[in-house]
Parts: C-alpha cells; structure tokens; sequence
C-alpha cells in the first residue's frame, strides 16, 4: 500500500486533466458547429433554435446547481441530526 | 411441473438453502434465476392462465402475457448478478432473503387477481427488510422499520382497495383498474407509495442508503419495478401519472446535487428514473408503454451496476461519502470503468442502454403533444447526467484525492459488474433484441441523425457547465450532512408534535384541576366557617353520613313496601 501512494498515477499530471478538458472544449465546440451543418428534422419550435440542446444543458446544469446551493440554506442539518 | 409458477422455484431453492452451505449452497443460489428463467422460456406461454382455488378462493398464480414475461425475464437476469455479486457473503439470512424477494417479485407479476397480488407485496416487504437490517447499525434497524411499515402499508392499501373493487363489481382481477372508483384511488395509493410517488418516497432515500453493500443491489432491483408493472397493467393512460412522473422526474436531482452519502445520491436518481417510466404510463400509447418497459429492463441492469460499483466501494473502504472518497481509480481501475459505463447508461448516452429506453419516452411525450412538459424532461435528463453521470464517477474515483488505497473488490464481484456493463453496451448498440420482446408492435429507431446530436449536445454542455462550474468554485463541495426531506415530517415533525401536545395536554388538565377545585375549596371553607357547620351531620366529611341516611330511607322505602302494600 504505501508504495502505491509513492507511485503517480494518470490524472496526478496536471497535463493530462489539461488534455481531457481540452477534448470536452472542442467536442462542444465541433457539436455546435455540427447544428449549423446538419438540418435537425424537428416539430417543436424551440427545436429550431440553433444549437437549442447545447444551451439548454448548459443553462439547465447551472440553474440546477445555483438552485440545489440555495436550497442547502434551507435544508441542511448536521450530519446526526435525526439521531439526536 | 409443467404447471409450477415460476416463483415456487425460488421458494424451494430458499428451503434447500437453509439446509445447505458452502460449495452447493452456491449452486443452487447460481442456479435457481437459470432455472427459472428457462422454465419460463419452455412452460410458460404469452396467454397461459392457470388457477388454483384456496380455501373457496380462486387465485390466478399464473397469468403470463408480453407484458409479464419481460418483466420475469427481467427479474430472472437482475436476480442471477446480484446473487453473483453477492456471493462472498456468507449470510444465510440474506442467502433466503434474496430468493424469497426475487421470487415473490416473479410472482406478482404474474399474479392473475389482487389478493395474490397483495401476498406477494408482503412476501416482498417482509424479505426485502433483511437486506436493510442485516446491516446490523441502529440506524440500519431505525431505517429498517420505517421502511417496513411503508411497504406493509403499501399492502394493506392494495388489500382495502381490493376488497372495495370486490363489493363494487364482485371481481378481483388485476387487470386495467382505471381511478373511477375508491378502489382504483386505493390501489393507487398502494401502487404510489411502492413506486416512490412524491412525498410517498422516503423509504427509498431512507432505507436504500442504509442497506448493505451487496443488499442495495437487490433492493434497487424489485420492489420499484413491480410497481412500474403494476402501474403500467392497472393505470395506462391515467393523465394524472404525466404530472406524477414529472414532478418525480425533477425534484430528486435536486437533493441528489447536495447529498454526500453516494448511494442516496443514487436513490434519487433511482425516483428521477422511475419518474420517466410514470411518466410514460401516463401517456398511455403504444410507444410510451414499450417506453417505460424498454427503460425498466435498461434502468434495472444499470441500476444495479451504480449499485454494485457503490458497493465495492463500500466494501473496501468501509463509508460511501463523497466528501471522504476520491482517487480511487488508482488502485480500482476496473470498478471505476464498470461506474463510468454505468453513469454513461444512466445519462442516455448514445450508444449506452438508457439512450434507446428513455428515447422513446421522450418521443411519445412530443408525439402527444406535451411539449411544455417535454422541456421539464429534458432538465430532468441534463440532470440526471449531471448529477448522476458525473458526480457519482467524479467524486467517488477522481476528485481530490483522499489518500485511500482500497484494493479491487474479490473476482465475483468484479465479475456481476462486468457482466453488468456488457448488458449496457449490449443493449445500447443492439436494442433490436430488446425491442423484439416488448410488448406492443415497435416502430422506433433511436439513431437518427437528429436525435443523437441533440443528446450529445445535451449531455456534453452539461458536463461543460459541471467543469465551468468547478473551475469558478461555484459547485457545491461535499458536505457531512443530513438534507431534510419528506422523512423529516414522520422523524422530527410528527414526534416533536406529539411530544408537545402531551406536554400541552399535560398542562392544560393541571390548570383545569386547579380551576375547578379552587372554588370548591372556598366553598367548604365558608360552609365550615358558618352557623349550620355544627350541626350533627356536619361535623364530619359530610359524605359518609349522607350516604348513611340515604341508605336507611331507601331500606325504609323497601320495608314499607313489602309489609304496606
């Protein structure tokens, strides 16, 4: 075990997270570019909004995390709470 | 034999259970799923029914339709990687537990009339609890209890509703049930409470976390997805389950962002899935319908493999909080791959099983024109992904890390994951297969251009919103704690109530008594103090010789009676 810990491991090197953000960054941005290139065939009108899905993940992730943060004012307890 | 429910299987493999351990005890638990499954495939045709009558009481063990037999299929395959991956635990409990469970889950779906119906739900509850106590905890025996008394209650619903439907039209089938009668809001209520409906959910975000490591897999397994069944045969097409689905859809994914303990993490998004599938008995079409069983088959296998890697987690280093995990891909590689693939099924990845089930869900909402509605789904999915595609993965394998350096889980279990994670891929890029089995005639291809580019869209900006979130140290770190939920009505609430009310009540007779003696008091006090006090009657506590004097005139009454007249 304690040899294990001296040994570094994939993710230890600051590079390769650069890397893997990296890839995310440009998959986005070729997904996006993808929208202007490929026709949607959709019947919503939202859906024809360029890059519609990309936003509104975006968007949805973040409210979500804003909202779930606000909500801990309200909800969160101590971790023994009901045992006390 | 040709006529043996399939459930009876498993009740004698628990019986040859107790009587044995080891090497064949291992064989026979292997085994039984196998053999059932197979029984299944050779006796047991779409259309079979079979009645046995008890005590003047016809009961329907067998009715087997499409619908049914996915589901037993299902239960079958679920039940063979649990076992698996339990396999290393030498309870005999548990042992019995996990075969009594799964097969009263085979049995309530096949169950023909409510009454079975309603045995199996309590062979299911009773069973199933074990995993939870086994744990051995207080707070296991705690969570234990209040789980049972919700599936007991679940039963008991069932039953009421039962025997009301009985008066009403002299008929005990189960089939579609409909809510034009209290039996059929009965039913539903038993129905709702097992399929977690909100505000009926706190067993699961309650029990499940508190099970143990190999338990939760079995647990994640039945109990819901018999009510996803028993919704779907008495309930399609019910507009009010649209609404229920969403909101279950949408609320868990909330608690999910904030809670530390990563199998609660997976309990609510267990709801947030399960939601989806209601959603879809709601709609009620065709498609929907093959929807929601299409993504009970996907949502059991990935389930149970969120569960399993959880609980090779557990296993090895003892807790599952996220805020004390991390790094673990160091020395779990192969779990961390098995939760990756299980994350990416969860989230609807194209080429992952959740992508093809839950696709068709959110096409018969669009296709019925529930388009507002629609949108609410699509948070729901970019949430799932969000909370359950990459926080689980993240915080559990990479993040910072926590300087633990568990080694991999025994070969068993590392085995059921695996198996797991070939399902997913399997399923994800060959649905043909599972479509074939569903119910109602498909014509539905999940790769279209369009869609899988409007998936990944979803999907990759939300992971782009999770790294942009973290970079700015905008995401909620993870905390020890407890988040308040619906359990908090029945564990703080309802007790504190019930504390303060006896203190009031205590309270309030006190003040009473003293009211209403005070005056009676003074009265004795002036009646002493006045002439009459000295009086022979009055001088002592008057009471006794009253009740003298009235006992000599009623004898005088008694005697001029006899003797006068």
């Amino acid at each position: 075990m304690s040899q294990d810990t001296a040994k570094t491991h994939i993710f230890d090197n600051p590079r390769n997270v650069n890397i893997v953000l990296a890839i995310l960054y440009a998959i986005c941005f070729l997904l996006v570019i993808a929208d202007f290139v490929i026709h949607r065939h959709t019947t919503m009108e939202w859906g024809k909004i360029p890059a519609f899905y990309a936003l509104y993940g975006f968007i949805a992730c973040v409210l979500l995390v804003v909202v779930a943060k606000l909500m801990r004012k309200i909800v969160m307890r101590k971790e023994n709470y009901y045992d006390e | 034999m040709n006529e043996l429910p399939p459930f009876a299987l498993y009740f004698i493999a628990a019986l040859l259970v107790l009587v044995t351990r080891g090497t064949l005890r291992n064989i026979i638990l292997l085994a039984t799923p196998v053999i059932a499954a197979i029984h299944i495939w050779l006796n047991i045709e779409s259309g079979t029914v079979s009645t046995t009558s008890i005590l003047s009481l016809d009961l329907t063990f067998t009715r087997s339709d499409k619908l049914s037999l996915v589901f037993a299929y299902l239960f079958c395959l679920a039940s063979l990687i649990a076992t698996i991956f339990a396999l290393q635990v030498k309870d005999t409990k548990q042992d019995v537990a996990g075969l009594v469970y799964a097969g009263s889950a085979l049995g309530a779906v096949f169950a023909g009339d409510l009454i079975t119906l309603f045995v199996f739900f309590e062979l299911m509850a009773v069973s199933s609890v074990v995993f939870i106590w086994a744990r051995g905890t207080e707070r296991a025996i705690d969570a234990g209890m209040r789980y049972l008394v919700f599936q007991v209650l679940s039963g008991v619903l069932l039953l009421a509703g039962a025997l009301v439907q009985y008066q009403a039209t002299g008929s005990l089938a189960f089939d579609h049930i409909g809510l034009d009668s209290t039996a059929g809001w009965l039913i539903l209520a038993s129905f709702g409470i097992k399929s977690a409906f909100p505000f009926l959910h706190g067993w699961i975000t309650d029990g499940y976390p508190e099970a143990t490591a190999t338990g939760t897999v079995f647990l994640s397994s039945f109990t819901t997805k018999v009510a996803v069944y028993a919704l779907a045969r008495g309930f399609a097409g019910e507009e009010i389950l649209v609404y229920v689905g969403i909101t279950m859809a949408c609320f868990p994914i909330f608690y999910a962002v904030i809670e530390n303990d990563l199998r609660k993490v997976l309990a609510y998004s267990l709801i947030n899935q399960v939601g989806f599938m209601v959603t879809g008995i709601g709609i009620g079409t065709a498609l929907a319908l093959n929807g929601v069983v299409a993504h009970a088959v996907s949502h059991v296998i990935y389930k149970g493999l969120l569960f399993m890697t959880m609980g090779a987690v557990l296993y090895r280093v003892g807790h599952i909080n996220g805020s004390n995990l991390g790094g673990l891909y160091k020395t779990m590689p192969k779990t961390t791959a098995f939760c990756i693939v299980g994350a990416l099924s969860i989230s609807a990845f194209p080429l992952f099983s959740g992508f093809i089930s839950k696709s068709m869900v959110m096409s018969a909402l669009v296709k019925e024109d529930y388009s507002y509605l629609w949108l609410f789904m699509l948070f729901a999915s970019a949430g799932v992904f969000h909370h359950a595609g990459i926080k689980i993965p993240y915080f559990a394998f990479f993040a910072h890390d926590s300087g633990l350096r568990p080694k991999e889980v025994p070969a068993n279990m590392l085995f059921a994951m695996g198996l797991g994670t070939a399902l997913c891929i399997f399923i994800g890029t060959q649905p043909q297969y599972l479509y074939a089995l569903l119910p109602w005639e498909v014509d539905y291809w999940p790769y279209d251009t369009t869609h899988v580019l409007a998936q990944l869209q979803l999907l990759f900006f939300s992971a782009l919103a999770f790294v942009w979130l973290n970079k700015q140290g905008l995401y909620p770190p993870e905390l020890r704690s407890t988040n308040l939920d619906v359990e908090w009505i029945y564990r703080k609430f309802l007790p504190a109530g019930l504390h303060r009310g006896l203190i009031f009540f205590r309270g309030a007779r006190e003040a009473t008594m003293t009211a209403a003696i005070a005056p009676m008091h003074s009265i004795r006090r002036s009646f002493l103090q006045s002439s009459i006090a000295k009086y022979h009657l009055s001088e002592s506590w008057p009471t006794g010789s009253m009740v003298f004097w009235v006992s000599i005139i009623l004898i005088a009454y008694l005697l001029l009676d006899f003797f006068v007249y």
